[in-house]
């Protein structure tokens, strides 16, 4: 029988099985951040080991560093403290790192692909959730903790159990204005935030096709949200036309011999998923969230629902908890409420293709008073890039702050957060309580929304705001 | 990881059920960037309360912690068992522990041995009674004996194994070296690397 393009993946990185005993994986590229990795390189050391493959790992600074002054020291002695740690571990152990004021620095699930790192057929792992951002690649990707980091550092490989499969089957074009956000946002709607417990899924079909390598990022960096280990998509044309010519690429002879290689990445015809799950795109409309986690969403176009309109007890106490954190009433347009400030980055959203969408709803008009509108790219180059595209100019003519790149307020580790009470409407991933700042109140959004949302001062869509406005 | 095979030192005789982690380190103790040091934070909260067991001379030094059923429940910061382990305790006794708990103690080198609550009482009892007697864990029979005490306790053969031999996760994989390196060798040359050799 047929295997998936998962079981591929995974078959071609056994080491070593044994009955009774998880596979022992061999890992390809390990990312690391100064926020999960102290206590590995701590334990290394005092274990006299060393790192096994510094040449398959990479570091770089993103959870917490600053947005502005980023050349001065980092004033938050704790956050300091962590990037000074990585720096001298990079040292000692011989990790490639690209520190802050670093032309490749920027957030470690942004930074691998645009260098061309992330390839299909990989196992890329990091200690942070959002790895699964890589499987737009074809490149098997999770996060994975502490222990898990040192025991990568050490070994080169980890010890798993072979996850089942789920493939998600988006039929038809998504429509005009409708993104990638969307539809990971619809489908999170539908399952609940534990429906790819225990799956790496596979996103296939028309619209997936169609997606950007960044909106194929969108989707598969959301993966986790639902629950998944993992979420992949087989590599094509789009995936070939994005690497192509990457600095960490293969070149001439080698990239031959990786594209023959990387087109047997396909799920065969005759393998059969664990579960599969078919969402019609022609459907999907632009998707936010009201409520604490990222499953409670509804279409921009309806209202914030009530508990009674949910059919269990724990999703109806759910909703009463979440609608009591919001501040929101059941019945309210989601239209109707008003935002203090839009934030678009994240290594959901933080991406050049981002900042263009943005950049094409703020062009010629103003960020409305009373909300503010902080850009955050997801990397430096994709600052450089924005700003050798005149986007910068865009953002700060209407009134937006242009900043440097990082996590921001995707979690609020830096000086980027709301105040208590406060309320955002975010293209990041998570909208768990104080996620963005103690007591603030998130919105899960696509970016045209994002936009929209800023020049309107309420939740919109860019078809809401009248020409010029 | 040093091998486990058999423990003396004396008991803290801590009475109380349900030890979450977030009271074994609060979260405030957690942004230590460093594995050890974490013995600052061990009982946080409750070592402000003078009265508190960890507090009393008597059972200083004390190496084998003693506590009620549902040890290590809540969060699975792998920092309580650090904290522990950096105080100076070298084996947990409970009736009940939490999975997670448990685990992390395997990973770490920690032995979290499972006795009867009869047998908790009789301990609590000595090393209350007599602070300095000395209590021995034995990993090779799966005993814990003190006085006139002799008691077996469960622990799965896994761990067990790993703990007698010294091995944790990464030592386990390492003994796997030839197969890794023969994986690597077999890797493709176009695969991308971080750095130039
Ligand atoms: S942008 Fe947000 S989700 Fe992504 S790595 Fe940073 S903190 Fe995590």
């Amino acid at each position: 029988m047929g295997r998936t393009l998962a079981e591929k993946v995974w078959d071609a990185h056994v080491v070593r099985s044994a009955d009774g005993e998880p596979d022992l994986l061999y890992i390809d590229l390990h990312l690391i951040h100064e926020v999960t990795s102290p206590q590995a390189f701590d334990g290394l050391r005092l274990s006299g080991r060393r790192v096994r493959r510094p040449d398959l790992t990479l570091a770089t600074e993103d959870h917490n560093v600053p947005t502005v002054d980023v050349e001065a020291p980092i004033a938050d002695p704790v956050s300091r403290t962590q990037v000074e740690t990585l720096r001298k571990n990079a040292a000692e152990f011989g990790v490639r790192l690209h520190p802050l004021g670093d032309v490749e620095q920027g957030i470690v699930h942004v930074v691998g692909p645009q260098l061309g790192l992330t390839q299909p057929g990989m196992t890329i792992v990091c200690g942070d959730s959002h790895t699964s951002t890589h499987g737009a690649f074809g490149a098997l990707a999770f996060g994975i903790g502490t222990s898990e980091v040192e025991h990568v550092l050490a070994t080169q490989t980890l010890q798993q159990t072979r996850p089942r499969t789920m493939a998600v089957t988006v039929n038809g074009s998504l429509t005009e204005g409708v993104t990638a956000k969307d539809l990971i946002l619809t489908l999170i709607s539908r399952t609940g935030t534990g429906g790819g417990q225990g799956y790496v899924v596979e996103y296939r079909g028309q619209a997936i096709e169609e997606l950007s390598m960044e909106g194929r990022m969108t989707v598969c960096n959301m993966s986790i949200e639902w629950g998944a280990k993992a979420g992949l998509i087989a590599p094509d044309r789009t995936t070939l036309d994005y690497l192509a010519g990457r600095p960490e690429a293969p070149r001439g002879d080698d990239w031959d011999a990786a594209v023959a290689s990387w087109t047997t990445l396909v799920t065969d015809d005759d393998a059969a998923y664990d579960a599969e799950i078919v969402i019609d795109a022609s459907e999907v409309t632009p998707f936010v969230t009201w409520g604490t986690n990222p499953g409670q969403g509804v279409p921009l176009g309806a209202s914030v629902p009530a508990p009674e309109d949910f059919v269990t007890d724990s999703d109806r106490q759910a909703a009463q908890k979440a609608l009591d954190y919001m501040g929101l009433t059941a019945g309210t347009p989601m239209r109707e409420i008003a935002v203090d400030t839009v934030f678009v980055g994240s290594c959901t959203n933080g991406r050049i293709e981002d900042l263009r969408l943005a950049a094409e709803v703020l062009e010629g008009r103003r960020v409305a008073s009373g909300t503010r509108l902080l850009v955050v790219p997801g990397s430096v180059r994709v600052r450089l890039q924005a700003e050798a595209e005149g986007l910068d100019k865009v953002f700060l003519e209407s009134g937006a702050e242009w900043r440097g790149a990082g996590c921001s307020m995707c979690l609020g580790m830096n000086p980027d957060q709301l105040a208590p009470g406060e309320r955002s409407a975010s293209t990041s991933n998570r909208n768990f309580e104080g996620r963005q700042g103690k007591g603030g109140r998130t919105h899960l959004v696509s970016v045209p929304v994002a936009a929209a949302t800023a020049v309107a001062g309420h939740l919109a869509a860019p078809s809401d705001l009248s020409a010029g406005v | 990881m040093d091998a486990f095979t058999t423990h003396s030192g004396t008991v803290l005789p801590l009475r109380r059920s349900n030890v979450d982690t977030d009271q074994i380190i609060p979260a405030v103790y957690l942004k230590r960037v460093t594995r050890t040091g974490f013995e600052d934070g061990l009982f946080g909260a409750w070592r402000n309360d003078p009265e508190f067991v960890l507090n009393n001379p008597a059972h200083a030094g004390a190496s084998i912690l003693v506590a009620g059923p549902d040890f290590g429940t809540g969060s699975s910061r792998e920092h309580a068992v650090w904290a522990l382990m950096d105080h100076g305790f070298t084996a947990v006794l409970s009736p009940r522990f939490a999975d997670i708990f448990r685990g992390n103690a395997g990973k770490a080198g920690l032995l979290a041995a499972q006795v009867d609550q009869d047998v908790v009482e009789r301990l609590w009892a000595l090393a209350e009674q007599e602070p300095a007697a000395e209590v021995t864990v034995d990993l090779r029979t799966c005993e814990v004996r003190a006085g006139d005490v002799t008691a077996p306790f469960l622990i799965d053969d896994y761990t067990r194994f790993r703990l007698l031999n010294g091995l944790d996760d990464i030592a386990i994989t390492l003994s796997h070296d030839d197969e890794i390196s023969r994986y690597e060798a077999a890797r493709p040359s176009w695969t991308p690397v971080t750095l130039v050799n």
